[in-house]
């Protein structure tokens, strides 16, 4: 390979555009020192748009086990989900070492690339971790709905977990910071883009449940072992906003206030 | 009374119970049915105490016919009493479980009636759970002592972990505080539970649908601080029942004053956290690290120490055996450092195969290097030039907030150092005596 080039190269943001990046650097024995999506800085570097073409990115998606083994396929899947902002650059990167060294890429963790990729990673797959727990649905009309506003495109990493646990449900997760939404009816899930997601109002026994949860998270704290900041280390506020027990709309016992009051 | 007036009683009354984990079950919703379970366990929220929600944690009834002194449910005790009916609870679990709010039902219960009467409910309403709505999520149950063995089997083939909690450290404790309660009527639960499980996992090899008993094992919890037990008389406790009883897990909970009685530290005082979390670093020391009971502690030095964590103990009072050299030393040495952990362990061994490891690498990989440091070499080199002794190193691995303790001077347990600890410590920190 020789010596970085002085150009970057633009595509369409998708895995395929990605992968003929990477076919195009080979084929013309280029290295650009940048990969991007959109042309919105203004540079001085010569810019290269690479369309997206399915017969060089699957030469090149094929080639990926092959030369350094499933787990790096499936790493590179994965670092493509990641909200590093230079994910692009990095997985052509890796994917440069990844034809050099074959399958021993995986365990060179002290390597710059590989490292910041690891560490991509792994909060992509914390964030989805913790999403599995963290997210909450409400039932409108059997219809279950819940939105997130994660870091990294989780979607993908959650869809498995969310269908194995209620095959006989329907639900929407809706993601509003990738404006993607998982929406799942037995026995079949889909990810689609969609630009917003718009709820009615909860019923009655939607607001009793959620009552129920709230009043059940308030009573279970031990108030002489109060400890917000260990709190807050396991649960960062930022997924607080879309979770049942902080949302202030609701009142406590909003059935049982009113039919107390009615009595009176 | 409505139910939201039994859920704040009976969750305020099961509160107290520390485990909370869903882990150890792997498992996907039968056909028609509702419910997943992940070894990994899933915390679904985490409480203003910082402790993790993972399960609805309720009892069934806090109505009980014994008088544990230091149970907040003690028949003497004047409180508010209500108990779920086995439907009520099943659909409440539903209701949440839907909502993604839990990850399945952790389920105790206060002995109404008798011991048998107690387990029936619960299995009644576990039945509902797994055969009306053919839940699959994750159920902890606990078993009643004294009830009979054949409906804690049934229990156990409804529920994916089970546990009796061991409540105190030792007979005499548990003589003086809990006179309904003796050593034989918590082992003997426990005992049977250990036989099934293995029975059953037998089973399930010569038969593939075998009916599973609690296949997420056996877990107990400890009252600390409410009696004198030392810590490492709980720690070889522990220890006993990782080995003899095959639990997964042994809970410590620091006891926090719900009555007043002589025997007990008054309300009002505060639950002895420090303590606790030394003993829970001690017991990942015995899990996941090959250390046993005696190493950490022995008949002379009978506490842990307060002012730093055992690991770092034991490293400090064998510093015959480092430094270790990173490149070369077995995962065993490499775990016992401190500030290495098994997945950096790991890490490590993966990525010295491709390279020879600097320390600006060991960073990378995850490694403390603030406490590894006086412990590893690399290449033959250590970071620090100066020679290293136990009170340099003592100075260096305390953080703020264990000094800070230091000064409020309230401890006068000792582990590593023998005699005057303050003394010792203080000459360390300031280099003064």
């Amino acid at each position: 390979m020789p010596d970085r080039e002085n150009i970057i190269y633009q595509f369409d943001g998708s895995f395929d555009g990605l992968m003929c990046c990477v076919f195009e650097s080979y084929d013309k024995k280029e290295f650009p020192s940048d990969i991007i999506t959109d042309n919105a800085q203004c540079s001085f570097v010569p810019v290269k748009y690479i369309e997206t073409d399915t017969y060089k990115s699957e030469r090149v998606i094929r080639s990926i086990p092959k030369r350094m083994g499933h787990n790096a396929f499936e790493f590179i899947r994965n670092a493509y989900l990641t909200c590093h902002p230079e994910k692009y650059y990095f997985i052509f990167r890796f994917m440069q070492l990844g034809y050099k060294h074959g399958e021993r890429i995986m365990g060179m963790l002290a390597d710059e690339v590989v490292n910041t990729l690891f560490k991509a990673v792994k909060a992509l797959n914390n964030e989805t971790h913790l999403l599995k727990g963290f997210i909450r649905f409400s039932d409108y009309d059997g219809v279950l709905a819940a939105v997130i506003e994660p870091k990294n495109i989780v979607l993908p990493k959650l869809a498995h977990h969310f269908c194995e646990r209620f095959p006989e449900e329907n639900f929407i997760i809706y993601d509003k910071t990738n404006k993607m939404a998982l929406v799942y009816k037995p026995y079949n899930a889909e990810i689609i883009y969609m630009d917003d997601l718009i709820l009615p109002d909860a019923d009655d026994k939607e607001k009793t449940i959620r009552g129920l949860w709230k009043l059940f998270y308030d009573t279970i704290e031990i108030k002489s072992r109060h400890n917000s900041k260990c709190r807050q280390s396991h649960m960062p506020k930022r997924y607080w906003k879309h979770m049942t027990e902080f949302s202030e709309i609701e009142n406590k016992r909003p059935l049982i206030e009113e039919i107390k009051r009615i009595g009176e | 009374m409505d139910l939201f007036d039994k859920l704040q009683i009976l969750t305020g009354a099961a509160k107290y119970d520390v485990a909370c984990t869903s882990s150890g079950v792997d498992k996907k919703s039968s056909q028609g049915g509702i419910g997943s379970a992940a070894a990994c366990g899933i915390c679904h929220s985490f409480s203003a105490d910082g402790r993790c929600i993972s399960l609805l944690k309720v009892l069934m009834t806090n109505i009980c016919i014994y008088d544990c002194k230091y149970c907040v449910n003690r028949r003497t005790n004047d409180i508010k009493r209500a108990a779920f009916t086995p439907r009520e609870l099943a659909e409440l679990t539903i209701s949440f479980y839907r909502r993604n709010y839990i990850e399945g039902l952790f389920l105790s219960s206060g002995v109404i009636k008798n011991p048998d009467y107690t387990c029936e409910l619960m299995i009644e309403a576990l039945s509902i759970l797994r055969s009306q709505y053919n839940f699959s999520g994750y159920i902890h149950a606990k078993a009643i002592p004294g009830a009979d063995n054949a409906l804690l089997t049934r229990l156990g083939l409804l529920a994916d972990r089970m546990s009796v909690n061991i409540e105190l450290p030792s007979q005499e404790s548990l003589q003086l505080l809990a006179p309904d309660k003796s050593k034989h009527s918590i082992l003997s639960p426990m005992r049977h539970i250990q036989n099934k499980i293995t029975e059953k996992t037998s089973d399930v090899i010569r038969y593939k649908h075998a009916p599973k008993f609690a296949p997420a094992g056996q877990s107990t919890q400890m009252i600390i601080g409410a009696t004198a037990e030392t810590d490492y008389q709980i720690l070889n406790l522990t220890e006993s029942l990782y080995k003899k009883y095959n639990l997964k897990r042994v809970f410590f909970s620091a006891y926090v004053p719900v009555s007043e009685s002589s025997l007990l530290p008054s309300i009002g005082s505060k639950p002895n956290l420090l303590r606790e979390h030394r003993l829970y670093q001690a017991d990942w020391m015995l899990r996941y690290y090959g250390f046993s009971a005696l190493e950490i502690l022995d008949e002379k030095h009978q506490s842990l120490n307060p002012y730093i964590d055992p690991k770092c103990n034991w490293a400090l009072n064998h510093l015959e055996l480092f430094p270790v050299d990173v490149n070369k030393a077995d995962y065993e040495s490499l775990l016992r450092v401190p500030g290495i952990g098994p997945t950096s362990a790991k890490r490590i061994i993966t990525a010295r195969r491709t390279t020879r490891l600097s320390f600006d690498d060991l960073k990378k990989l995850g490694v403390v290097l603030k406490r590894a440091e006086y412990f590893i070499t690399y290449r033959g080199k250590t970071t620090l030039g100066v020679k290293i002794s136990q009170d340099s190193i003592l100075r260096s691995l305390m953080s703020d907030k264990e000094l800070s303790l230091l000064s409020l001077n309230g401890y006068k347990q000792l582990s590593f150092f023998d005699g005057d600890i303050e003394g010792v410590v203080k000459k360390c920190l300031t280099g003064k005596t």
